[in-house]
């Protein structure tokens, strides 16, 4: 069938890199390790899932991470205050506070027509500022958080983590979303604009929709991440929007709309995470006169991602070149 | 001998033939009117003059010489320039700027301002234009942006003026300022070839015509000896033959759709109209006479417009496209690519679009009821996975039209349903409607096409400049008639 190449390659160079990781490091190859990498890009392919559609209805939603920052800082500090809250109701108020934020965004984005990119360019910058307001420029680390808060994202129930349960879910809603009449006519849109407007899709609920159900799992990844790492401050997750957009861009989401897979998503979002987690260990390995594997880990990791994209839009240029040039069988056999 | 000559001149789009053997002259100091219905060729001419297509056979000879006209630019160099019908201009810039765009002025590899304004002011002079050249030219109006590109087409020392349809947008004082700058030209020297419609305008500005219908030269001659009545009986031409051949349908007397007093700020006004069930109402027109903008408006993409609409006797409002889907009405836009397929997506996906119900998709019904359009059409595809923008124009066209049978609407409107499309492909769409009204459905067909709005409507409605004209009923219209009230000359009608 089309478009599964794309997505064997990839699932192909994520084996490879954890093969050659796991030859270099024994420890890789072990069930924690698979444990460890789910765990790692659980809060990654949940937003990565949430961002696919919304590329792929020409859009994108950069204030991901800032909300992200602001809604775990906001629940912090409710749950400092109130050390006995249970965790199902941190983390209501985390989808809520989340969903809010995405609801500006919607209002900015189809209220006010301003363009995906510049709304939430704006907003990220917005609530970056305001977790400086909020929390007057203070942390709030692990032992002034309630207890059952910071130990929930890793929390064992039927042997995953909450964390790894949350990226279940966000896949199987994906998948349900790709199957439901909504999804398929995002998918519409992002292929043409005009055509979906002459069949009277409604792009401005769908993108309300779309946007929300951003900010929702932005608010409760921020919970999770503030929890898990026992600390929030304004400097949390920054800059982590990019790497969301860089696993749909890896995972073959087309950037000029319409094409975009729950499969390659998750798989951009795993590629993503091995390497970050594997190539200390490689570089430590092939060259051991690099004193701090680190610093170059951004470099390389960057110079993966084109690595990765390029192959995926290798694949995607017969897609786009269709569109042109018909090739000669196909022609003559649609003449006659 | 003649400033400029078309020897034999052919062109062929795939099968169709756009221009076929056209030879005709332009002398120097004159100005030739080149006339014709839609598609008659004349923009292709257009095209070849100014290098963007090259002849299939055939030469153009400049001044006694056979030149090749390889693109837009060695066109300019020989002395051709071109007046486009839409002003193809840089609205951010100043109107000097865009005058000399392409051979600024240069002084030390900067731009030299100075000469540069020097030089427009000259070149408006030299036409009469009252526009100050540091104007950026957005805030110019339509009228005084033609005047721009006349200048612009007159900063190269053109010998050859091409003119297409330059008074197509324009008020009648407007047109008058430019009949004198046409004018003008032709006393300086120039030879000037003026596309048109417009009787009135080949009457008062020309010296000389040139009639073209599907593609051939069908007559040339001075205008001192031409009759209105001549020339349209040259453009409209052959008798339409029944080469869309459509059985009688039972008519039925249900008025389907009633549309009263559809009216839009700029683009139409005071356009009303009935359809009955198992009818197709032709809508015809010269193109920009507001016919797709009145669909557009029944179809709720014109906020702007103001009108009243009854389905089956019944006040609807219909305020976007889903109203309008859902009071049964459909559209099949005219840019095929750019408004109606999804040239990215399946077959399948495609042709069951409008159709979703529910939240959750049914991939088996889905693909039953996609199978059944598509072996109703005749769809020529390798499967219904294939992706649309693989298929061929005429099985695109099929597509577009052949999802909206599967929502079942009472109206459909097809907006130039075959154009660009070859001829067999045209067929099957002649067909397919012929299909439509005689399972009951009511069609409003636009097209540009004379002898497929007369082979295929019922009755036909003719709209110019945005009003509607006249009506015609398919017993009693007449080419002669309808192509007379299409441009706007009376006494023929």
């Amino acid at each position: 069938m089309r478009g599964f190449t794309r997505e064997f390659v990839l699932l192909g160079l994520v084996i490879a890199v954890f093969v050659i990781s796991g030859l270099y490091s024994p420890a890789f190859f072990s069930l924690a390790s698979v444990d460890t990498v789910w765990t790692d890009s659980a809060v990654l392919i949940a937003l990565a899932l949430t961002m696919m559609p919304i590329i792929m209805a020409r859009g994108i939603d950069l204030s991901v991470a800032a909300n992200m920052a602001l809604t775990g800082m906001l629940v912090s500090l409710i749950g400092q205050a109130n050390l006995n809250l249970p965790v199902p109701l941190l983390l209501l108020c985390g989808a809520c506070i989340g969903g809010l934020l995405g609801l500006v965004n919607s209002a900015l984005i189809t209220g006010l027509e301003l363009p995906p990119i510049v709304a939430t360019l704006g907003t990220m910058s917005v609530f970056r500022g305001l977790i400086y307001v909020v929390s007057g420029g203070q942390w709030v680390s692990a032992n002034e958080m309630p207890p059952a808060l910071t130990a929930f994202p890793e929390l064992r129930t039927l042997g995953l983590t909450s964390l790894e349960w949350l990226s279940i879910l966000l896949i199987a809603l994906a998948v349900l979303w790709h199957n439901s009449r909504r999804g398929r006519e995002v998918r519409a849109y992002g292929g043409n604009p005009t055509a979906a407007l002459y069949v009277g899709i409604p792009m401005r609920r769908l993108n309300v929709l779309l946007y929300s159900a951003s900010g929702v799992v932005a608010g409760l990844c921020g919970v999770l991440w503030v929890s898990r790492y026992g600390i929030a401050s304004t400097e949390v997750a920054l800059g982590y929007e990019l790497q969301v957009v860089a696993a749909c861009v890896i995972g073959g989401v087309s950037i000029a709309g319409g094409i975009g897979s729950v499969f390659g998503t998750v798989l951009g979002s795993l590629f993503l995470i091995t390497i970050y987690n594997a190539l200390p260990i490689i570089i430590g390995q092939l060259l051991p006169s690099v004193q701090n594997a680190t610093l170059w880990q951004n470099a390389i990791v960057g110079a993966a991602i084109l690595i990765a994209a390029v192959v995926n839009q290798g694949a995607h240029t017969k897609g786009k070149h269709i569109l042109r040039v018909i090739p000669r069988d196909e022609a003559s056999r649609a003449k006659h | 001998m003649p400033r400029l000559e078309l020897r034999n001149l052919s062109k062929s789009f795939g099968p169709t033939r756009a221009v076929q053997n056209v030879s005709f002259a332009l002398r120097e100091a004159s100005v030739m009117a080149l006339i014709g219905e839609n598609g008659a060729g004349k923009s292709t001419i257009v095209k070849l003059l100014t290098g963007v297509y090259q002849p299939d056979a055939g030469e153009i000879w400049l001044a006694g010489n056979a030149v090749k006209i390889a693109n837009p630019s060695s066109a300019w160099d020989l002395g051709i320039s071109v007046i486009h019908q839409e002003t193809v201009m840089f609205d951010e810039l100043s109107v000097a700027e865009n005058l000399f765009m392409g051979h600024l002025p240069l002084k030390r590899g900067l731009v030299d301002w100075k000469t540069l304004i020097i030089n427009a002011q000259t070149l408006l002079m030299r036409i009469e234009a009252k526009i100050d050249p540091r104007a950026a030219l957005k805030d110019l109006s339509v009228a005084q942006k033609h005047l721009v590109q006349i200048a612009r087409a007159l900063s190269g020392e053109a010998s050859v003026v091409v003119m297409d349809e330059p008074t197509a947008a324009l008020s009648q004082q407007e047109i008058e300022d430019l009949y004198r700058v046409v004018r003008g030209l032709r006393d300086a020297g120039k030879a000037v070839l003026l596309i048109t419609h417009k009787f009135d305008e080949v009457f008062a500005l020309c010296d000389e015509y040139v009639v073209l219908r599907d593609g051939v030269k069908v007559g040339e001659g001075e205008i001192g000896s031409a009759t209105p009545q001549g020339l349209i009986a040259l453009m409209a031409g052959r008798e339409v033959g029944n080469q869309y051949a459509r059985g009688e349908t039972k008519r039925g007397e249900a008025v389907v759709l009633s549309a009263r007093g559809y009216t839009h700020p700029t683009e139409f006004a005071d356009i009303g109209f009935e359809v009955r069930r198992g009818e197709v109402l032709g809508f015809y027109g010269l193109v920009g006479a507001g016919r797709s903008e009145v669909m557009q408006a029944i179809f709720g993409l014109k906020p702007a417009a103001r009108g009243s609409l009854e389905i089956d006797g019944l006040p609807v409002r219909v305020r976007s496209p889903s109203d309008a889907m859902r009071c049964g009405l459909a559209y099949v836009p005219e840019d095929r690519q750019r408004s109606g397929a999804i040239l990215g997506m399946s077959i399948l996906h495609n042709l069951t679009l409008p159709s979703l119900r529910g939240l959750w998709l049914n991939r088996h019904r889905e693909e039953t009821a996609a199978l059944e359009i598509a072996t109703r059409l005749e769809l020529k595809a390798a499967h219904l996975e294939q992706m649309v923008g693989e298929l061929s124009g005429g099985n695109q066209q099929k597509v577009v039209i052949g999802k909206w049978l599967l929502s079942n609407p009472k109206v459909i409107i097809l907006d130039e349903p075959t154009k660009g499309i070859d001829v067999g492909a045209k067929a099957a769409v002649h067909a397919f409607i012929a299909e439509l009204v005689a399972r009951g459905m009511a069609v409003i067909l636009v097209s540009s096409e004379l002898p497929e709005v007369m082979a295929l409507s019922d009755r036909i409605l003719v709209m110019r400049e945005g009003r509607s004209i006249a009506e015609y009923t398919r017993e009693d219209a007449t080419a002669a008639q309808i192509v007379s009230s299409a441009a706007g000359y009376a006494a023929a009608a």
